[in-house]
């Protein structure tokens, strides 16, 4: 436990938020009560040092909650989620390890066929010393370049500190607390996550990644993050880590809003591979993830990329409201379920402005005996004249107990729109298999190769180093899934 | 050295090898010629291991190791290479990619370094001049929108830059103009030495022309019912399968 502190602790102070005020530091972890009231989101609030208005907002998303009820009609079964018996504020997981020699081989053996250096091994299993010590000259040097550029890329907590006004004006612009139930819980207790400002004209200089963020590591189940680009600025993201982090937390409620003005871009790239849970379906991380982003300005773009291969249950739907003229949506996704995984993911694109284009491309897998749905939504308003959009839907089975579903919903209210829609379901044929090993490769290996030809054209829109990783992540993730 | 000995075979419920006896002495090239049926095919994909054929009686050793007992992949590594009847399409997956990861494989098993993908281009480039292929073959998907001719060329392609010991042709042949049959039997020629034999299986003596085998057999109802010389080949040509079966 103590270990843990001591982690927070120096995470906080190298990103800044430096308890000034002491506000109860001494609070072990494990003394957090509980559930969830007002006192706690009072008390989240005050512990990030908030200013009124903040709490007022996160007060108000919590009586929202109150009043919601858990939606139903995803693909996923589970069984009831008490949320009075959750932590709502970085949740105690027990002593971090001391040194890789206490981490669990399994999950270094998967780190190394990731190919991830040892150092950074360490780090993603949350050996605490070394790792924040390797990151502290990584993380200021980052910081240094970003705000040579204007960029700014903080904390969301510090951001509702230091530039309070931007906060102010898009914090839930795109989703409203009361947006939907997990939207609402998230708005009232997030407990930290990323806020990147682009200004108008500047390009990003580098990737920003919140594998570089520390802090990441430690901000729980309830991430916020938001990205403004203005006029004409450009910024790739790339979110969460290629390597499993073993989290206890059972819950995963985040937030993600972009914001693109004028001519703006913005790019996302995720790759989820949260504790999926065991062989036989035991634990495993619930994942439900509201992200959307704001095509505000003409010409503007949003694309989403997802790999989502982690997580007992993914309820996600990336989505672009495109309402600037000729602004441009993109989501292409692979999900991919193994054992008694569930995923129910997909997007939305919401044509509202003229002219506006959107591309959807989605690859499940499924394996073992899981269920991967697509669920997506095309919609046309009245006003968005010579809109397009463009879907294809593929899934691959592997092996005979494992489900495949596509839930397209298509609205158009404009005569001019263009609506594609592609979809097909295959299999790892047997003679797919056997051609590759009678040539040399190992059935994993075949069906490793098999898979991400199959996932290329979503492979291919991620940044280099990640789309090597996500390659190999999908071949481990599929082991012992034939044979 | 390829051993077979009294093999048998079946698909489910159907006897389909009923005591093939063969022996494929290494630097030679022979032929197994026969009628629909047969069980040529069978034989094939039983020397490589495909699933689904049960083997009920003989052996089968290449260079005194039990094939039988191998999977697949370690039959590749071994030497053993099939060239398809039917290859597969695998949508997605780069040819190059594809080649260099399976001789990746192979170098790994036979303990010899990886190439990398400079060296291993270089390789697969002058393969491909040899071969007078196109060269955008290693950049297409693998078989993904061949003609029938550009996959049979394909699977020369792959034996000629894996370099096997013993090469199993399943009628490699069959719907190839005059010119890509010429290319088929040229890398197959270009492969000959002395530790490289194969077993080109095919309906007709026209392929044997160009590849000129030490031996033809012919396979009807599941066994080696004649051998002899290339003359074999042009006899059947002249009179047919007919009545072989009870010879």
């Amino acid at each position: 436990m103590a270990a843990v502190t001591e982690t927070l602790e120096t995470v906080d102070a190298l990103t800044g938020s430096k308890y000034k005020y002491g506000f109860e530091t001494n609070i072990a972890m494990d003394e957090f009560p509980k559930g969830l009231d007002e006192d706690i989101v009072r008390l989240i609030s005050a512990k990030k040092n908030e200013p009124e208005w903040m709490l007022a907002w996160r007060l108000k998303a919590y009586a929202m909650w109150r009043k919601m009820e858990e939606p139903d009609w995803a693909r996923i079964k589970h069984p009831p989620i008490d949320y009075e018996n959750l932590y709502y504020y970085a949740a105690p997981s027990g002593p971090a390890p001391k040194s890789l020699d206490e981490v669990d081989p399994d999950l270094l053996n998967m780190y190394e066929k990731l190919g991830i250096p040892l150092n950074e091994r360490a780090a993603l299993a949350g050996v605490a010393v070394d790792a924040v010590f390797d990151s502290v000259s990584v993380a200021t040097t980052f910081r240094k370049t970003l705000a040579e550029s204007g960029v700014i890329f903080c904390p969301i907590s510090e951001a509702v500190r230091e530039h309070p006004e931007l906060v102010k004006k898009y914090l839930g612009s795109v989703v409203p607390v009361g947006d939907n139930f997990f939207a609402a819980l998230n708005s009232a207790v997030f407990s930290d996550g990323s806020f990147v400002f682009i200004p108008k004209g500047v390009r990003c200089p580098m990737e920003l990644s919140t594998y570089f963020r520390i802090n990441a590591r430690n901000t729980g189940q309830f991430e916020r993050t938001l990205i403004i680009a203005e006029e004409g600025a450009s910024v790739s993201y790339l979110e969460g880590c290629t390597a499993p982090m073993r989290d206890e937390n059972q819950l995963h409620a985040a937030v993600v809003e972009l914001v693109a003005l004028d001519d703006a871009k913005i790019k996302y790239s995720t790759v989820q591979n949260w504790y999926p849970g065991d062989a036989d379906g035991k634990g495993g991380i619930y994942n439900f993830v509201t992200k959307r982003g704001a095509c505000r300005g003409s010409r503007s773009k949003i694309s989403w990329t997802q790999v989502e291969t982690g997580s007992a249950i993914t309820w996600k739907y990336p989505s672009c409201i495109l309402q600037g003229e000729g602004s441009v949506g993109e989501f292409y996704s692979v999900a991919l379920t193994h054992n008694y995984q569930q995923a129910d993911t997909g997007t939305k694109m919401i044509h509202i402005g003229k002219n506006t284009t959107s591309t959807i491309i989605s690859k499940g897998i499924s394996a073992g005996h899981s269920n991967n749905t697509y669920r997506g939504l095309v919609k046309i308003m009245p006003g968005a004249s010579g809109a397009r959009n463009f879907t294809q839907c593929d899934s691959l089975l592997i092996g005979n107990d494992c489900g495949a579903h596509t839930v397209p919903y298509i609205e158009s209210r404009n005569p001019s729109a263009k609506v594609e829609h592609e979809a097909t379901t295959s299999k790892i044929a047997e003679d797919q298999l056997f051609y590759c090993r009678s040539r040399g490769l190992s059935e994993e290996d075949a069906v490793g190769l098999i898979v991400n030809g199959f996932c290329k054209d979503v492979l291919k829109e991620l940044p280099m180093e990640f789309a090597v990783e996500a390659q190999k992540l999908l071949a481990v993730s599929l082991e012992g899934s034939v044979g | 050295m390829l051993v077979i000995e009294n093999l048998s075979a079946r698909i489910e419920d159907k006897e389909i090898l009923r005591g093939v006896d063969l022996v494929v002495p290494d630097g030679e090239i022979h032929a197994i010629m026969g009628p629909n049926g047969a069980g040529k095919s069978t034989l094939s994909y039983v020397l490589s291991g495909r699933e689904g054929y049960e083997v009920t009686g003989g052996s089968v050793t290449y260079n005194g190791q039990d094939l039988l007992a191998m999977e697949p992949e370690e039959r590749a590594a071994a030497g053993v290479f099939l060239a398809f009847q039917y290859p597969v399409e695998l949508p997605g997956v780069g040819n190059a990619n594809f080649i260099r990861t399976a001789l990746n494989a192979v170098r790994r098993a036979r303990g010899e370094a990886e190439l990398d993908a400079v060296a291993f281009l270089k390789l697969a480039r002058a393969a491909i001049k040899d071969l007078s292929m196109p060269d955008d073959m290693l950049k297409r998907n693998v078989n993904v929108g061949f003609s029938g001719g550009e996959k049979k060329r394909n699977e020369v392609l792959q034996m000629a830059l894996l370099q096997p010991g013993l090469a199993i042709l399943d009628e490699t042949d069959s719907g190839l103009d005059i010119d890509a049959l010429k290319i088929v039997a040229d890398g197959v020629n270009a492969l000959r030495s002395e530790k490289f034999s194969a077993l080109v299986i095919t309906h007709y003596q026209r392929l044997l022309d160009h590849i000129v085998p030490d031996r033809v057999h012919v396979l009807a109802a599941g066994r080696i019912v004649r051998s002899g010389g290339p003359e074999l080949a042009l006899e059947l040509e002249a009179h047919g399968y007919a009545g072989l079966e009870a010879a």
